[in-house]
């Protein structure tokens, strides 16, 4: 009976694990995707540009719930001035339409867990239901 | 060993002290730095009055609610002590002369009237000099100065990176001609009396200008100078193209002397400055090497990419040793599109001038403003220089737009 209860104490904790820091693999290839795509405008350190770049670190919108919004704005880009946690960003942001389900997944589960950010990972199924939300 | 981890310990006290007595920068042998002022905003420019009263024109208002800041250092201990404001809108530009204070927002110019102190007399209902300019975010901001005659020059940036149809979009064309040239893209004058005038009072005066945020009149040559900042983005957008590490070089962060109708050629070209080329932009079918606008100008002084000259000045005054005399003074507000190679730029540059013309290579003057960490990520840097003002002692006076410090530079002798 102990040993039952440890083990589902265990699948508990690395199913915790999984959800909270991401599966390794998904954070490197999220990483990579990152880098070729994103770095560019949104900095190493996560932190964006002041009044031109959105920060993605410490960023409510990056942590949040809202993962359609995210799916979207990564998908379509947009080419508007917008508004995060007080602060105005000016420039365009480019559009990836072509990053695939497992892509999208990878990224944000990165985006999320990354520099301070602490977020639940992003699965597959999570991106096709936000695809789906529009 | 004791002895010299002793030693070494001494070596960081001292260095840290000193660093903090020049307010955290590092400057040539004779020159000291205060904080002349810290947090007192996003302090775009600045200006001084002929009785050493400093005004910023911040970016946003501040905790006060206040838009321009007046600082005065009534002891001259190179502090400022009596802090005031007015205004509410955000914005960039700002030049005074005698009792009259010119103020910009991203789509109009303001002509404020100041008292005997220099305090400001019309605080709510300044006039209207010029309005309904283009405020489409990106390069919104309106720089601005004068000549000697009253007319008033004000830069009006491209809402674009390098005009293609969808910006900053991976494969999509140059717009040719690109139409964004008729109403921004370049400096348009105006009568800096004269209310109430927008694009159809104005004229344009030089185009082919991505964005000019750093401008300056020329006393010797009696001309307009300004700063540019160069086209992003190369290797995100033409990766067989450009490497991260050319693009971390490409394009110059560019100078150059204005006359009326000269053009620049953004967006159809950037200057490429080891070729010391004008070379097609990839967006109008260039390939890196391919020329263009042969009419368009050539920079007076290339600068390494993407550092962001934020404003110029020429030195007029007689603190500073000669070789300063005449030269321009440019502050840098440090580079994001380097990534992934490490950013530069976040100091105040220094070109010598002899007879109008740039007489040696560009130096770093006024170094240090990222921090001791030398934290040259846009975000972590602890100061972002951004204004220049000359005092009416010939001390410069720097300002930072991240955190609101103003640092005033002295020659001691």
């Amino acid at each position: 009976m102990q040993k039952m209860q440890f083990k589902i104490v265990s699948l508990i904790l690395v199913a915790l694990f999984y959800c909270i820091q991401g599966n390794a693999q998904n954070m490197k290839n999220g990483k990579k995707i990152y880098e070729t795509r994103c770095l560019a405008c949104h900095q190493a350190d996560g932190g964006g540009v002041p009044n031109m770049n959105a920060p993605l670190d410490a960023a409510s919108n990056v942590v949040g719930t809202d993962i359609a919004r995210l799916v979207r704005i990564i998908r379509y880009g947009y080419n508007e001035r917008i508004a995060l946690d007080g602060f105005y960003y000016s420039n365009a942001m480019t559009a990836s339409p072509d990053l695939k389900d497992n892509e999208l997944a990878d990224l944000l589960t990165y985006i999320r867990n990354s520099w301070s950010n602490k977020a639940s990972a992003i699965t597959v199924a999570q991106v096709q239901a936000a695809k789906k939300k529009k | 060993m004791y002895k010299l981890s002793n030693l070494l310990l001494a070596c960081v006290l001292v260095f840290s002290v000193n660093a903090q007595e020049n307010a955290g920068l590092r400057l040539p042998a004779g020159f000291s730095a205060t904080l002349f002022a810290d947090q007192i905003g996003t302090a775009r420019h600045i200006a001084i009055n002929d009785k050493g009263i400093l005004y910023a024109k911040l970016n946003n208002a501040n905790k006060a609610g206040q838009s321009i800041v007046r600082m005065e250092d009534a002891n001259g201990d190179g502090i400022a002590e009596k802090i005031s404001g007015w205004g509410k809108y955000g914005g960039t530009g700002i030049y005074v002369r005698g009792s009259q204070l010119y103020a910009s927002s991203d789509d109009a110019v303001y002509l404020y009237q100041l008292d005997a102190n220099g305090e400001v007399i019309n605080p709510t209902s300044p006039k209207t000099i010029i309005q309904n300019l283009h405020s489409r975010r990106q390069h919104a901001s309106k720089s601005i100065t004068l000549d000697p005659k009253g007319n008033i020059y004000v830069n009006i940036g491209a809402y674009s990176n390098a005009c293609q149809e969808k910006d900053r979009s991976v494969g999509s064309k140059g717009m040719m001609p690109c139409p964004i040239l008729d109403s921004a893209g370049g400096i348009w004058k105006f009568d800096g009396s004269k209310e109430n005038q927008s694009y159809a009072e104005g004229k344009r005066y030089a185009t082919g200008l991505r964005n000019v945020i750093g401008l300056d009149w020329n006393n010797t040559t009696n001309s307009l100078f300004v700063t540019q900042h160069g086209r992003d983005q190369l290797n995100t957008f033409y990766p067989t193209m450009y490497t991260d590490a050319q693009n971390a070089e490409l394009p110059a962060e560019t100078m150059y002397e204005m006359k009326e109708g000269d053009d620049a050629g953004w967006p159809y070209v950037y200057y490429d400055p080891f070729q010391k080329k004008k070379i097609l932009s990839p967006e109008y079918g260039g390939d890196g090497k391919l020329e263009g606008e042969k009419n368009a100008l050539d920079p007076l002084v290339a600068f390494p990419a993407h550092m962001a000259p934020m404003a110029l000045l020429f030195y007029k005054g007689n603190q500073f040793p000669a070789k300063y005399k005449e030269g321009a003074f440019i502050a840098f507000h440090g580079s994001w599109n380097r990534a992934p190679l490490p950013q530069e730029g976040y100091f105040v540059a220094f070109v010598p001038f002899k007879n109008g013309k740039p007489s040696g290579e560009w130096e770093i003057f006024a170094n240090g403003f990222a921090g001791p960490d030398n934290n040259k990520s846009p975000r972590g840097a602890k100061a972002r220089p951004c204004g220049l003002a000359e005092g009416p002692d010939g001390s410069l006076y720097v300002s930072d737009d991240s955190k609101g410090a103003i640092f005033k530079i002295s020659f001691n002798k």
